[in-house]
């Protein structure tokens, strides 16, 4: 109604009808916006089929039948009963009556997995810390405002790019050659790609700080190393402090599967237990992982919500 | 005007706070410096850094980048066809892994959504339900799928798919949370009923911000889609364990590349999807 109102009082097209006008201009619009879609609809399908095609999605497979004849089943339907029997099969027997020797014996190596628990914390705290250290330094030159010349703005961001694109668990297969097999080589591996991570995020922090405080401490007779200390530093520790919980946290996840190839933790156990068929093992190891992230992130956003409110609060 | 020494001195004497932070502070600070110090040198001894180790270390790695100079060239199509399938099977991974996990995890988002789901009790247990799916490991569900699908890309699909589920119904939802309930009301003064409000008043909102998830998590997965094939899940980190494995270190400093190469290209390609189809949307609200 109001379309219509306002088109006839302001003809849009000088001689034409005005509602002529509008509908031609609708249907042009909508032709157009149908043609996109249809095109955006066949593009998402070929892309599909062709990843469907490269990821084996529609794989047949042979599967004996319970009457002992060979049938061709789609593969991902084949396997849920596969997967469902694979998880039976973790399952410890917990009876009431005897509910602490059943889980004594779940928990038959625990010694040794508790000396892992640690390992792997410490691996996960080692690698924040060398993380830290490495990702602070490198945030300076890798921030636009506070490098000292492009070509060391360059090779700064080109280092910690390449430190984050690559896996933590492609450097720990590297580290486990050079450094030999350990907890060292997990160390190191995840460290790197902490470095990486965490001196993008800090670099962000630099390249947003208030410049002032800076100018203020230089007016005072401050040095560079006194501007950055008591101009930059305040500014951007809370959020420094935040970022480096939260890479312990993800540190933590790291650390419990890097032992899969050799690096020291939990994850060596994994592989054990799954050579060996040792199923309730894997449960034992499961529930264990599972806890102790859990634990770590809610003690950690504790801790962050902390400080946040510590910065919040007028000092 | 010049301040003397002395009244520096008397200054402080009066003020002493404003000089250094107090007694009990500075003695807490101390304590968790030698803490961390502590725990720190306990960690370098047990986990045997020792310097010679060091050095053997970093001698070998030299030797091992080395191997980066003259980079790795396949000679033929027959013995690139296995990389370029690899990458292949990888990007294959996280598309498909991405699309079916946030298919699933659309719906369910809603129930995790306060301004959708409106009893209290149901919702919590919903949202714990997500952080349970979230704290299971990309590679632990790898390697259980791969028990049960066999060795290939359909395992680690399937295993990008369940992380996916965890990760997007956390952040879907807190898009719906974040909807204005501004035309939510407007549906419904036309007389819209509930499911109107939510079709017309919510997903209109909502769908930039979920294709913008989508996106992010396309990326990371095609980074952590690389690492699956260590443990047998197909795609590129079945090539590159397997030549680092048998020394051929040129050759898996050229595939590390090429991984490189293809996550600065799908950063690049998503970043034009993301300004095309959500235009410059600042996500905020």
């Amino acid at each position: 109604m109001s379309v219509t109102a306002e088109f006839t009082a302001n003809p849009p097209v000088a001689g034409a009808s005005a509602i002529a006008a509008f509908e031609r201009d609708f249907a042009i619009q909508r032709r157009r916006a149908r043609r996109g879609w249809t095109l955006g609809t066949i593009l998402f399908l070929l892309v599909f089929l062709l990843t469907a095609w490269l990821g084996d999605f529609f794989k047949v497979t042979q599967i004996t039948t319970p009457e002992g004849t060979r049938e061709w089943r789609w593969l991902l339907l084949a396997g849920l009963p596969r997967l469902g029997e694979y998880v039976e099969k973790t399952i410890p027997v917990l009876r009431w009556d005897s509910l602490g020797a059943d889980l004594a014996e779940w928990f038959w190596r625990w010694k040794i997995w508790l000396k892992l628990l640690v390992e792997t914390i410490l691996i996960a705290f080692m690698a924040t810390t060398l993380g830290v250290i490495g990702g602070f330094l490198l945030s300076f030159p890798a921030a636009r405002n506070l490098a000292p010349s492009r070509p060391v703005l360059w090779a700064a961001r080109r280092f910690l790019e390449i430190a984050r694109t690559v896996p933590d668990l492609v450097w720990a297969l590297i580290f486990v050659f050079c450094f030999s097999v350990g907890p060292m080589a997990g160390v190191l591996a995840i460290g790197l790609h902490a470095t990486g991570a965490l001196g993008k995020l800090y670099s962000e922090v630099n390249e947003n700080i208030d410049m002032g405080p800076l100018e203020g401490v230089k007016a005072a007779g401050g040095t560079w190393f006194d501007q950055i200390r008591y101009g930059a530093v305040p500014q951007v520790l809370p959020n420094i402090v935040s970022y480096t919980l939260l890479r312990f946290e993800i540190n933590v996840r790291s650390s419990s599967i890097i032992g899969y190839v050799g690096a020291g933790g939990l994850g060596q156990e994994f592989r054990t237990a799954m050579s060996f068929q040792e199923y309730t093992d894997l449960s034992a190891l499961f529930l264990i992982i599972f806890l102790t992230v859990v634990v770590i992130d809610y003690g950690s956003e504790r801790l962050r919500h902390h400080i946040i409110g510590m910065e919040a609060r007028p000092a | 005007m010049n301040i003397t020494d002395a009244e520096i001195a008397a200054a402080r004497a009066r003020l002493p706070e404003a000089f250094g932070a107090p007694w009990k502070v500075r003695i807490r600070r101390r304590a968790l410096w030698a803490l961390f110090l502590g725990l720190f040198a306990w960690c370098l001894v047990a986990f045997d850094f020792s310097p010679s180790r060091i050095w053997t270390g970093l001698t070998r790695l030299g030797d091992v980048l080395g191997f980066m100079f003259p980079p790795y060239i396949w000679k033929s199509w027959a013995e690139f066809s296995e990389i370029a399938k690899g990458l292949g099977e990888t990007l294959s991974m996280a598309f498909l892994g991405t699309l079916l996990g946030a298919a699933i995890a659309f719906p369910l988002s809603f129930l995790g959504a306060a301004n959708i789901n409106r009893v209290p009790p149901f919702r919590l247990a919903v949202r714990r339900g997500y952080d349970i799916i979230r704290a299971f490991e990309t590679l632990i569900l790898a390697l259980i799928f791969i028990r049960a699908f066999g060795l290939g890309p359909l395992a680690g699909i399937l295993a990008i798919t369940v992380s996916e589920i965890g990760t997007c119904t956390k952040l879907f939802s807190e898009a719906i949370e974040n909807a204005s309930e501004r035309s939510v009301e407007g549906v419904k003064a036309a007389g819209g009923g509930r499911l109107h409000q939510i079709r017309f008043g919510v997903l209109p909102q909502v769908m930039p911000v979920i294709l913008s998830i989508v996106l992010y998590n396309f990326e990371s997965n095609v980074r952590s889609g690389t690492i699956l094939g260590i443990v047998g899940a197909g795609g590129i980190g079945f090539l590159l364990s397997d030549r680092i494995s048998a020394y051929r270190w040129d050759e898996a400093w050229s595939i590390i590349f090429l991984i490189i190469a293809m996550v600065y290209l799908i950063d690049a390609f998503s970043a034009v999807i993301r300004t095309r189809l959500i235009g410059t949307w600042d996500g905020s609200r």
